[in-house]
């Protein structure tokens, strides 16, 4: 539990702390955008499975998503003009009557998730690989998304 | 176990600090599954982006320390777009009550799920006993 006080944080009304600190985590993320992103503030999360990271080079979009145990005959991967849909099936198999459980955290159960990707997209240049339990989608910018060097004369 | 069930995000468990970090990045607690039969003690635990050689199992005086690196697995032309997990290491302990066979654990590793079997040495195996009655 978090009970440190920010004194002389202008703009925070006298809430509990935790109020106060999602209120600075939302200024932070006005004013720095996503260069906090990766510094140990909560990433923005959608609520649905499986939690997306996108990024972006020249040429591709890469969507990735921590799928650990599942394989890839129990994955569907579709894309839709601009939306992204990842959807299966997490299956853990039973272990038998005869065991007894210390911890069982894991979970199993159906997913499906869409999203929407920043740009156009050339849906014929679709691949999908899973390496380790990461899903890697990568999709390839059409055309008309690509950055242009434009030359000034 | 019901199928039909949806899945649900959770959040990635930062490690609070069991032993202080020498190296930077971040550290989390991978979910697990720890059952026993008579035999053997499984242990099954998601480390997604793990490779196998970057695994590392210890068990020293009934302490089993699991650890996992992670290498960055973007390239360094990638820019971020939407960031909804973080990447990190894996690092959790635990305490074993029984005696293991030490020379025979074995590990493996699939879809970034690790399986551990811990077999118990013969002596930690459970016996019957009967009760006389007086």
């Amino acid at each position: 539990m978090i009970t440190r006080r920010f004194i002389d944080w202008p703009g925070v009304a006298l809430r509990s702390p935790i109020a106060q600190l999602e209120q600075m985590r939302r200024d932070m993320e006005r004013l720095g955008g996503a260069f906090f992103g990766r510094l140990g503030l909560r990433p923005e999360a959608a609520g649905v499975f499986p939690a997306l990271n996108i990024t972006e080079d020249r040429d591709n979009y890469f969507v990735r998503a921590e799928l650990p145990g599942i394989q890839a005959k129990d994955l569907e991967v579709q894309v839709h003009g601009k939306s992204l849909t990842i959807a299966g099936e997490r299956k853990i198999a039973s272990e038998g009557e005869n065991v007894k459980y210390h911890r069982r955290e894991r979970e199993a159960g159906k997913f499906s998730r869409i999203t929407d990707l920043p740009g156009e997209i050339n849906a014929d240049r679709v691949e999908a690989q899973m390496t380790n339990g990461i899903l890697t989608v990568r999709i390839a910018k059409a055309e008309a998304a690509k950055p242009r060097q434009i030359a000034v004369k | 176990m019901t199928t039909a069930k949806e899945l649900q995000v959770k959040e990635k468990q930062e490690v609070s600090s069991a032993a202080e970090q020498t190296k930077p990045g971040l550290v989390f607690t991978p979910a697990v599954d720890i059952f026993e039969s008579d035999r053997e003690i499984t242990l099954l635990a998601d480390m997604p982006g793990v490779a196998a050689n970057d695994i590392s199992i210890d068990l020293r005086d009934g302490v089993l320390t699991i650890s996992g690196d992670v290498k960055p697995w973007e390239s360094a032309e990638e820019k971020d777009v939407l960031i909804e997990f973080e990447v990190g290491k894996y690092y959790r302990q635990f305490t074993l009550s029984e005696a293991i066979d030490q020379a025979k654990i074995d590990a493996q590793l699939k879809e970034g799920v690790l399986k551990l079997a811990l077999p118990k040495l013969a002596k930690a195996q459970p016996r019957k006993i009967a009760v006389n009655a007086g």
